[in-house]
């Protein structure tokens, strides 16, 4: 398992520029009809910006000329009039396109987060945090421009080039060719800086990414930060992820400034070669003063729409990026998904057994060798072992957060392959290691176990597990507002409140993994005759390693170097004179010493 | 806005550079019509072409000196602000760095991530193309005001005369689209938060398989962001257009007013074409107020929400003049010390005596107290009464950082950063020696997991240590504290993951340690046996002290839970006591 950190750039595949922008404007697809109003609006618009300068003309040669006064008065008020008209339909076009841009971007957005939620632990395990969220928010927000810019412009500057083409080559070939001549050099720098231009953009925001790996971490970490006064240190890291990401900044910045006066450049060049061919064609007599003249007009009026899309495509180049980073995620296959002919689970009566399984995070180093056991419906059974030798990894297999390379984890006789992911794992009732609190309220909290559970039914939960006491005690009670890190709560506070959430699910299958560390014994004890009548008949695998803990289990499974030591009851093991003696013997060591 | 004036004059040089080259680009600007007329009515009607070749490469030459001013005028500006946002984010980030733990208390980290990335980019896109295209906005509107009150003042006095009606339109624009850019802005907050609990939890959504209500959770937000875009988007699509129309309306009121001129033979026919002809540089930048003015709206709103962030003082400070010490040696007192949190009494007349190198263990009922008695040795709270010293110095006299590098925490919560195992000790120590570190993790027991692994000490962790179990978790962190050879380690339950075998073991390793004062929280009865004194915390006071042997004999509280964890023991518990 390769474990990507904020020091290192994401690894990003090869894509085809043109394929990334042919998936992202498929998103436009279901707006053609507000699409074609925007360019009819646009349309409307643009005539009338044409119209301006003509009624102008209009006005000053015909009326004034003229001395016709009411003619002049008509005139205005006309201008007027179109003018107004071109603010309505520019407000509209304004609204209609802003509907669609944010539809699309909110398409894209929960499109990527709806498939976030489908992957597996293997990808979570592989990525810290804040690059997740840094393609959510920053990648998808990054696309803005390129839609709010995209269609509406492309398409009326695309049809000004051409309608002046045609007019310049139906002056003059000639002189229209020789005015055309910078456009492939411009075409070519541009099609030359693209490749690079794209790849220091990525890079941009790969350091973003980094960026923002490490401002989620230290933020969360920030109470281990203080502690250690380790605040110039974690300054200064931060301080070099944004120069790194001010010099990608720069780097790519470099070549998208070089656009604009490329553009620049191009039509200058081009203008004094047409002044210059023009000279000679009208020494040849080839074309007459006028038409040279006329036709230096519309050169101008080629140039403008050229240079818009030449912004066009910077932003489609700086933008890109953003793209191919959300769409590399929506490519990877959830490693554990429902298979296809997928049962529906039934409800657990709490059979549990494993057959030859094998595990690796990594697929080298096996984490469980050939683990093999059964567990009957009702029964509490106890992991034990020395830390990282499996335990976990055993429960985490149970709930299929992970896929065995070998052998077959089966609950009631069904393989939790070959059953719903959901059906599956909403009968079990699993308390993880770290306590994970929403922000938001603590019965919000208790109740995301059972999103319908009444305020009754939280607060039994609650008094099973001791927690209704403590909850009561704060100053709003159960509507005391907590966080992700748990507010003013102690470890042992969170872990009771993440234990009734557990209770609430009415877990047919109960796995609690160092879910009491923090509690003390006596709360431990209450906790213990409080869920007793709620359990009864459910099967329940709990890790600990409080002795107190672990001999109120049925059974006792030692687990050591992904393997099964022994199992048995507590008695039984204790005659085996084996690693569980050991380890029971390691507390009285304490005892002997002050004998001695 | 104060704030960004100071960060724009730290970097005056690149925005001079910017403004002077935008300005000779645009001096060079008036030329082109210049030599085009020489070209037209030169050389092609009058025939002179001998003028030509010198025309052209004039035009020539301006082109080239205008692209490479061009360029370094938007270098300039990206430059400034790029580093400008540097700053910014810099600063932002020590100061969040600096506030006490009741500021994140009430804070979520993606709000936080919110407002040091989104709101930090609107701020550099003020700083950069707002201020760039405002200066060289305001400079195309003077040099054309200017032309048009030199043809004919009357006409110009006209076409200003629409700027009042603009400024009023910019003034609401700003407000109302400010106003809608901080909504967006909190609620964009809002969104980040929403997605960063889903991922930083998503363990524990799949646990559930609550996978559909984040999705609805999320896409309630989500949809509620397109709703305040969209909003935003309306307020410009009301009041855009009216701009445009203003500066349309001013082409034909100079017309319609200019015809009466001509009409009334005050100006010639020649002199209003000539107006028109130049109205139009005087369009562009009034149509550009918009524009400025969007940008220049979501700059100030965004920086309204960081302002709000550095207005806030860390609630915990050094003082003025901080005394230390003679010596530190590790003598921590608590004098009758009481904690309040929101008029709840947390912890209520607290007397404790550390000796330099003594160990005090702590133990109660879960939410008692006990975090918060080890909160106040380090400062990370402030006590509501008594004091709590240091070396004979109230901790509240000294200086923070002074205070906080003599002690060492092991927190209830292992937090690890995505990096190697040793960077992970090393953290907050970046001058410790292979020796310490080799001493430390040895002692923590973390080389007895490492030294299975491929890469060692350079195993890459994930983000929280995933990856880990909880018992190696908490070994790295109790490495990383013994690694600091402070005066005054503090365990906060911080052993509760590990098997018997390897806390004894850490526990000899930690009793070898002498000239540490040690303060341990926990549990298990092995872990806190051997301490010189046992604190029993309920209700936030102390009911029973002593060490092991005068507790049990006490029969209360430790007795009991001494009886609950050995319950099968009996035997070998009578005989000691006895």
């Amino acid at each position: 398992m390769a474990v990507n950190n904020f020091k290192e750039d994401e690894l990003t595949k090869e894509t085809v520029s043109i394929q990334v922008v042919r998936r992202l404007f498929a998103y436009l697809k279901p707006y053609k009809l507000p699409i074609l109003q925007v360019l009819l609006l646009i349309g409307l618009v643009i005539t009338v910006e044409l119209f301006n300068p003509y009624f102008l003309k209009l006005g000053i040669d015909r009326f004034i000329a003229n001395k016709d006064v009411v003619g002049l008065l008509v005139l205005s008020a006309v201008m007027v009039a179109l003018n107004v008209v071109s603010m309505v339909c520019s407000r509209m076009r304004i609204k209609i396109m802003s509907g669609v841009t944010n539809k699309v971007l909110m398409t894209i957005r929960q499109e990527l987060y709806n498939h976030i939620q489908k992957l597996s632990f293997s990808f979570f395990d592989e990525r810290p945090v804040g690059k997740i969220l840094a393609r959510i928010i920053g990648d998808v927000n990054s696309l803005n421009d390129l839609f709010t810019n995209s269609i509406t412009s492309l398409i009326p500057e695309v049809t000004k080039i051409i309608a002046v083409m045609i007019i310049m080559l139906s002056m003059n070939y000639k002189l229209a060719l020789a005015s055309f001549v910078t456009l492939p050099f411009l075409a070519a720098g541009m099609f030359l800086v693209e490749t690079t231009s794209r790849k220091r953009w990525q890079m941009f925001r790969k350091k973003n990414s980094n960026l923002n790996a490490f401002t989620h971490e230290d933020f969360s970490g920030i109470r281990v930060v203080q502690s250690f006064t380790a605040e110039e240190e974690t300054s200064k890291t931060f301080l070099d992820l944004l120069k790194a990401t001010r010099d990608a900044f720069m780097k790519a910045v470099r070549i998208n400034d070089s656009f604009w006066p490329m553009v620049e450049m191009s039509w200058g060049v081009g203008t004094v070669v047409v002044y210059w061919y023009g000279m000679r064609l009208i020494e040849a007599q080839d074309i007459t003063v006028g038409l040279l003249v006329a036709f230096t007009g519309y050169v101008s009026i080629f140039w403008q729409p050229i240079m818009n899309i030449s912004n066009f495509y910077n932003t489609l180049l700086t933008n890109i990026a953003g793209a191919e980073r959300i769409f590399e995620i929506m490519d990877i296959e959830p490693d554990i998904k429902n298979d296809a002919k997928a049962l529906t689970m039934p409800k657990i009566k709490g059979n549990v057994s494993f057959k030859n399984v094998t595990f690796s995070y990594d697929g080298q180093n096996p984490v469980l060798k050939n683990v093999s056991f059964d567990v009957k419906a009702g029964e509490t059974i106890a992991l034990v072992g020395p830390t990282g030798m499996g335990k976990t990894t055993i429960v985490n297999l149970i709930s299929r957060f992970y896929e065995t390379q070998e052998g077959t984890v089966s609950i009631d006789g069904y393989d939790v392959k070959k059953v719903t992911i959901e059906s599956l794992r909403s009968q079990m009732g699993v308390m993880m290691q770290d306590t994970f609190l929403f922000s938001g309220t603590i019965k919000d909290n208790i109740r995301y176990g059972k999103l319908d559970a009444t305020d009754e039914e939280i607060i039994a939960a609650a008094k099973a597990v001791s927690a209704h006491e403590f909850i009561m005690k704060m100053e709003k009670g159960y509507d005391t507002q907590v966080n992700e890190r748990g507010s003013r709560l102690s470890a042992g506070q969170r872990q009771l409140i993440a234990f009734a959430r557990a209770l609430l699910a009415n877990p047919r299958i109960l796995i609690l993994d160092e879910a009491t560390a923090s509690i003390d014994t006596h709360t431990e004890r209450l906790i213990q005759q409080g869920i007793k009548s709620l359990l009864k008949g459910r099967t329940s695998f709990v890790i600990a390693h409080r002795l107190s803990t672990i001999q109120s289990a049925d059974r006792i499974m030692v687990i050591d170097n992904g393997c099964i030591r022994e199992m048995g009851t507590h008695e039984q093991l204790l005659k085996n004179k084996d690693l569980y003696y050991q380890l029971y013997m390691a507390q009285f060591k304490f005892l002997e010493e002050e004998a001695v | 806005m104060k704030r960004l004036a100071r960060y724009i004059r730290g970097n005056i040089c690149w925005y001079i550079a910017g403004i002077t080259s935008l300005v000779v680009a645009m001096a060079l600007d008036m030329f082109n019509p210049y030599i085009v007329k020489v070209i037209v009515d030169d050389v092609i009607a009058a025939g002179k072409s001998e003028l030509l070749k010198g025309a052209l490469l004039a035009l020539a030459g301006i082109t080239v000196v205008r692209t490479v001013l061009g360029y370094i005028k938007q270098y300039a500006f990206d430059y400034a602000s790029s580093k400008i946002v540097l700053k910014l984010r810099k600063d932002l980030f020590d100061h969040i760095q600096s506030l006490s733990f009741s500021f994140f208390d009430s804070t979520n980290t993606g709000e936080l991530m919110s407002r040091i990335k989104d709101d930090t980019e609107n701020v550099m896109a003020g700083a950069g193309y707002g201020i760039s295209l405002f200066i060289e906005q305001v400079i195309y509107f003077v040099v054309a005001s200017v032309m048009l009150f030199t043809l004919n003042w009357k006409l110009a006095l006209i076409s200003v005369l629409i700027m009042p009606f603009i400024a009023q339109i910019a003034v609401k624009l700003e407000k109302k689209i400010g106003e809608a850019y901080g909504r967006l802005s909190d609620q964009r907050a809002v969104l980040n938060t929403t997605a960063q609990e889903n991922i930083a939890g998503v363990r524990l959504v799949k646990a559930f398989a609550r996978e559909k209500y984040e999705i609805n959770k999320f896409f309630e937000q989500n949809k509620e962001n397109y709703r305040l875009n969209v909003e935003q988007a309306k307020v410009w699509a009301d009041f855009f257009p009216k701009i445009e129309l203003l500066s349309n309306v001013v082409i034909v009121l100079v017309t319609g007013v200019g015809g009466f001129f001509v009409i009334g033979d005050e100006i010639s026919i020649g002199t209003l074409v000539a107006f028109t002809n130049y109205v139009y540089m005087l369009i562009w930048p009034v149509r550009s107020i918009g524009w400025i003015t969007n940008v220049l709206a979501q700059c100030k709103a965004s920086l309204a929400k960081i302002n709000k962030i550095f207005d806030e003082k860390p609630e915990i400070r050094s003082p003025e003049n901080p005394k230390t010490p003679a010596k530190f040696e590790g003598h921590v007192e608590f004098k009758n010390v009481g904690l309040e949190f929101g008029g709840v009494p947390v912890l209520k007349n607290i007397n404790i005596d550390a000796k330099p190198g003594s160990t005090i263990a702590i133990m109660g009922l879960t939410g008692s107290g006990k975090s918060s008695i080890i909160n106040l040795i380090g400062r990370f709270y402030d006590c509501t009464s008594g004091s709590v010293c240091v070396d004979g110095v109230d901790v509240k006299d000294m200086d923070l950082k002074t205070l906080r590098d003599q002690i060492a925490i092991v927190m209830q919560d292992t937090f690890l950063f995505s990096d190697t195992i040793e960077e992970n000790i090393r953290f907050g120590s970046s001058s410790l020696s292979e020796e310490e570190l080799i001493k430390a993790s040895e002692d923590a027991k973390v080389t007895e997991f490492t030294e299975q692994m491929k890469d060692g000490f350079k195993t890459v962790v994930g983000e929280r240590g995933i990856g880990l179990s909880g018992g190696q978790k908490q070994r790295i962190s109790i490495a990383r504290a013994l690694s600091k050879g402070r005066k005054i380690l503090i365990l906060d339950d911080a052993t509760s993951a590990l098997d018997m075998e390897t806390e004894y073991e850490i526990q000899k390793a930690l009793e070898s340690r002498k000239g540490m004062t040690k303060f341990i929280i926990a549990h298990r009865i092995s872990a806190v046996k051997n301490a010189d004194e046992i604190l029993i915390i309920d209700n936030g006071e102390i009911v029973e002290r002593g060490n092991h042997k005068q507790l049990l004999k006490l029969k209360g509280r430790y007795y009991e839970t001494y009886c609950e964890q050995f319950n099968c023991a009996e035997d070998m518990l009578e005989e000691e006591v006895v």
